[in-house]
């Protein structure tokens, strides 16, 4: 698997959420990417980089076009926060530790085609998912 | 700071949202049209969505609130224009839009809101003021 460019883009307050599903959008609009697919990754970068800030006090994604053999874009979402104690529970639909919905981490998941996720209590949380065309 | 311009017709008030917006956009709109179906005393909230790139768990949370506090305020919600590929995006989300009524374009959602307000009229006669 080639990568094809790299870039970071800082979420640190709550305005960076709209910069990283613009860029997300540029770059997966860049690489072909369908409409439908492009919507469903925007969406899960929104919910992760929102994550990012409330549940990890901010971080940054690393964006990163894929080619051969397939083409894909992969966003890898990292904060130095307090890490995520239970991710089975976590990643179940309607647990929040805050005021939200609970949806963000499993419904991120059912939106892109690869979802990684890495998390150790007092270190942070690392989440990568990647979308192909 | 930026605002999202609520505009009133007749017994309606309609937004339309043209920016992508960040959270702290949501909920002055949020705000900002509780407070004008009180004050203008709406019976109906028009919310066009149809240049919206996504809709994700906070907005989407947004609409929701909006619809369920313009109904405790007496004003029907109806939120229309959504993309297809944001549908089908929502769904996969695992949002389902509880307590809010929606119509493919404007027309179809002013045509929902007239008739659900004549329905109450009919129901509980005029309101009293």
């Amino acid at each position: 698997m080639a990568v094809v460019s790299t870039e970071s883009v800082p979420i640190k307050s709550e305005p960076d959420v709209v910069t990283v599903r613009r860029r997300v959008r540029e770059v997966s609009a860049q690489l072909g990417l369908s409409l439908v697919d492009q919507t469903k990754i925007i969406t899960a970068a929104s919910e992760l980089a929102r994550n990012a800030i409330i549940y990890g006090g901010g971080g940054s994604v690393q964006v990163q076009t894929l080619n051969g053999p397939r083409v894909g874009l992969r966003l890898t979402f990292e904060d130095h926060g307090p890490g995520i104690p239970d991710l089975e529970l976590a990643l179940r639909d309607g647990f929040t530790t805050g005021t939200g919905l609970g949806l963000g981490l499993g419904g991120s998941k059912r939106l892109v085609n690869e979802f990684e996720i890495v998390s150790r209590p007092g270190e942070g949380t690392r989440i990568t998912i990647t979308r192909w065309k | 700071m930026e605002k999202i311009p609520i505009l009133k017709m007749g017994d309606f008030l309609l937004v339309t949202i043209q920016v992508d917006m960040h959270d702290r956009l949501a909920m002055a709109l949020q705000d900002d049209l509780t407070r004008a179906i009180s004050k203008t005393d709406a019976r109906g909230v028009l919310i066009d969505i149809s240049t919206l790139e996504i809709v994700d768990s906070f907005i989407g949370r947004m609409l929701s609130n909006i619809a369920a506090m313009s109904r405790v305020l007496d004003a029907e919600t109806v939120v229309v224009g959504m993309q297809p590929a944001v549908a089908i995006t929502l769904v996969e989300l695992g949002l389902s839009l509880p307590g809010v009524r929606t119509a493919l374009n404007v027309d179809a959602g002013m045509e929902l809101l007239r008739a659900s307000v004549n329905a109450n009229k009919e129901m509980y006669g005029s309101r009293l003021h």
